[in-house]
């Protein structure tokens, strides 16, 4: 019959409808503004729309989700020590191209000092591939989470620094929980090994 | 051993009757025949009239500046299936001229056009030898050696200036504004006038044919800024009354010239880039340059690392053929909800691919040897319930809903249509050229990875119109969960990467040309070596680009509004498009 395929069509969006209201009634409140609701709504069980509506819901990343590189300092003693032994594999390793380092060196004698005496990446380059992340053979160079980086101006805010792309070890074992056990149990192997030897 | 055996018959035979003209390619690494300039037509109607080497895949052009010679690599194939048969012409680099292959594959066209843009490779005979992808207009050909980008910094990465004495300098700071251009000695900026695009509107073909109505011709731009053409793509129609008379692509709004990009990264650095050609199907893209690198360095990867990549290759098919029925819809008419209902699925997938690899589209998730890391045992949990039940599901009501729909057959039917001969010739391939009857898919034809292992069906059509198209798309999403669920069953435990993972990895002098089959077709990735951390070329034979070849072929005597939904049924990218 002419036009019963439109209605049909229409049927879709109508269950579609339906199936929102069912859901949002089964689950009252629950649904929106919590976690819960959330993972509910992402699973494969769910039905009707599953808009999420960020920015006051927002989707929780996965572990292995990566956006900018941060740089991991540990305190030591009170102070901030970096991992970065400014070796220049992640500047080498980068893609387009967006991390500059200048090695430290010693006042006195002039060689060069493993660490960083200026770090900076260049955010509007930076692709987030992650290779940074993934051949730093210090555990040095992290990716971050987080995604909301928007700013005014562009001349100045987004050629990140040493300053700003230094971040505790504390946030890198927050955020990625799973990564960072795995490379203390392989640390503690290494150390174990060092001390039988 | 036939196909072998057939291979030294066929070398003894061209050795033979062509004497001189043809000769094994003789440096290490490299494969196939070096031909003969002025004998290549000749060769190459021999090869297809009589070895069946119908379907032209590759045309590269290869510039070994400072060797005094441009050559051009060919990648000949059978359509019923086997190996490569590479074929090589060389030109003297001052003046590179070799005949153009138009007459005998027409699927050389855009491909030709294309070494000329960016090599200046001259093809004698092309019948419409324009750029293609810079503009007309634009000084130099830029994939040669020689030529520099205004922001060029160094040869090859990485740059000196990063480290270790890395003090920041913007690239716009280095060459600032008005100062980053350099004109030819003899052009002044001030006097130019913009091209009229003459010789493009010259060349629509305005032959006579018999209607009952004689009407005006008139030219018709529908894009660069039009809704159905996904993205800033062109197409210059000539109509007379509501009919397409003749039609030319353009393209190029996006390019970026990847190769380019390409040469100056190191293998590794590669990666991530090629996610950016086709960013709905990045792991695709992925899998076509790993292999070439692979073939490259002789290394395999690990049983589980083929499973895996298989897996995303297939979760990737899904994703994208959901997305292109979606938008075919979008194309026809229906505006928005279908595809958004089609891409509902999507989510779920790229949750996959988020948890798997760190992103959600711009995955680089594979590596030389392997792939980045292992997935979790719960997102394989994840992908089961998906496969065994969300995807199937889905399908079942995309069919329900549309297979039957008069809407989509009235629309769809008789539409475009592209016969088995013409597809093959013009280079088409993917769903588009099985559509039109030839049961050709790479991962029968010329297995790579596990795909020789696993059990399913080429999905083909019969009658090469939009709605074949639709339905090879519909049964491959069938297949591809068919193939999905033996992965999942199969999948072995063990390491997912061969030998240590390398930011540097050693590849050997030579050339390989690695091809998988994409969602949108046949993706080739032609890799040249010098040995050097660099490739020294690096080519994409991308799908949607060559698919495009057939655009006006489909379009002849179609109606504007259908020409709409032809270019929708191609499935075109035009990041991988333009490059």
């Amino acid at each position: 019959m002419n036009g019963l395929w439109i209605l049909r069509g229409l049927g879709v969006t109508l269950k579609h409808f339906i199936e929102t209201y069912i859901e949002d009634f089964r689950q009252g409140k629950k649904r929106y503004f919590t976690a819960q609701g959330i993972e509910q709504r992402r699973s494969s069980k769910t039905r009707g729309i599953f808009t999420v509506q960020y920015p006051e819901e927002k989707l929780p990343v996965p572990e292995e989700f990566r956006y900018l590189p941060f740089l991991v300092y540990e305190e030591v003693n009170g102070q901030r020590k970096l991992r970065c032994t400014a070796c220049g594999i992640c500047a080498k390793v980068c893609p387009p191209q967006c991390i500059w380092i200048v090695r430290s060196t010693d006042p006195e004698t002039g060689r060069p000092v493993p660490a960083p005496s200026e770090f900076y990446i260049d955010v509007d380059v930076c692709m987030n591939c992650g290779f940074c992340a993934e051949y730093c053979p210090f555990d040095a160079i992290k990716m971050d989470h987080d995604y909301e980086i928007a700013s005014f101006d562009r001349q100045r805010e987004h050629v990140f620094d040493l300053q700003k792309i230094s971040k505790p070890v504390t946030y890198y074992a927050k955020i990625r929980p799973g990564n960072y056990a795995e490379e203390q149990r392989a640390r503690m192997m290494k150390e174990a090994a060092k001390t039988i030897a | 051993m036939t196909t072998s055996w057939i291979e030294t018959q066929l070398t003894e035979y061209l050795l033979e009757r062509f004497g001189e003209a043809v000769q094994p390619d003789s440096r290490p690494g490299y494969l196939g025949f070096l031909v003969a300039r002025n004998k290549l037509l000749e060769v190459c109607r021999s090869l297809r009239d009589e070895f069946g080497f119908d379907y032209l895949s590759s045309v590269t052009g290869v510039d070994y500046h400072p060797e005094p010679f441009m050559e051009v690599v060919y990648h000949f194939y059978k359509s019923t299936g086997g190996s490569a048969l590479v074929m090589k012409t060389q030109a003297p680099r001052d003046n590179p001229t070799v005949p153009s292959l138009c007459s005998l594959y027409p699927g050389a066209d855009f491909q030709e056009r294309e070494a000329w843009d960016l090599l200046g490779i001259r093809f004698e005979g092309h019948p419409d030898l324009r750029r293609i992808l810079m503009w007309e207009g634009f000084a130099g050909h830029p994939l040669r050696k020689d030529w520099r980008e205004p922001f060029f910094e160094e040869d090859a990465k990485p740059f000196k200036s990063r480290w270790p004495e890395g003090h920041f300098i913007r690239v716009e700071d280095n060459n600032p504004y008005k100062n980053n251009v350099s004109y030819p000695p003899d052009f002044d900026p001030g006097k130019w006038v913009p091209d009229k695009d003459e010789l493009l509107y010259g060349g629509l073909q305005s032959f006579e044919e018999d209607s009952e109505i004689k009407t005006e011709r008139i030219v018709v731009n529908l894009g660069p800024q039009h809704p159905s053409t996904h993205g800033v793509f062109r197409m210059v129609v000539l109509l007379e009354g509501e009919r397409v008379v003749d039609l030319k692509p353009v393209m190029g709004y996006l390019h970026r010239n990847h190769e380019k990009i390409g040469e100056r990264n190191t293998y590794l650095q590669n990666m991530p880039f090629t996610d950016r050609l086709d960013y709905i199907c990045s792991m695709s893209n992925n899998f076509g340059y790993a292999l070439a690198v692979e073939k490259l360095m002789g290394i395999q990867p690990p049983e589980r690392a083929e499973y895996i990549r298989v897996m995303m290759a297939e979760l990737t098919r899904f994703l994208n053929h959901m997305f292109s029925i979606g938008f075919l819809l979008n194309d026809l008419g229906a505006f928005f909800t279908p595809s958004l209902y089609a891409i509902e699925e999507r989510e779920l997938i790229l949750d996959i691919f988020e948890e798997v690899a760190g992103s959600r589209m711009m995955c680089n998730y594979f590596r030389f040897g392997g792939v980045a890391r292992d997935v979790p045992e719960q997102v394989l949990d994840k992908i089961k319930t998906l496969v065994h039940d969300r995807l199937p599901r889905k399908l079942d009501e995309f069919e329900r809903y549309l297979t039957h729909n008069e809407i989509l057959r009235s629309r769809c039917e008789g539409v475009g249509v592209l016969t088995p001969e013409q597809a093959i010739a013009l280079s088409v391939a993917g769903p588009v050229l099985r559509a039109s009857g030839v049961p050709y898919d790479v991962r029968r034809a010329d297995p790579y990875s596990i795909y020789e292992r696993l059990e399913f069906d080429v999905a083909y059509g019969i009658h090469g119109d939009i709605y074949d198209r639709y339905l090879v798309r519909i049964e491959e999403m069938r297949q591809s969960l068919r193939i999905l669920r033996q992965v999942l069953k199969d999948i072995p435990n063990g390491p997912v990467m061969a030998g240590k993972p390398q930011f540097q990895v050693r590849v050997p002098p030579g050339e390989a040309y690695g091809r998988v089959e994409g969602p949108k077709g046949e993706l080739g990735f032609y890799v040249v070596s010098n040995g050097k951390p660099n490739p020294w070329r690096y080519h994409v034979r991308a799908p949607s680009f060559i698919n495009l070849t057939s655009l006006k072929t489909m379009a002849h005597g179609a109606k504007v509004a259908d020409l709409v939904a032809i270019l929708g049924s191609i499935d075109i990218v035009l990041g991988e498009v333009d490059r």
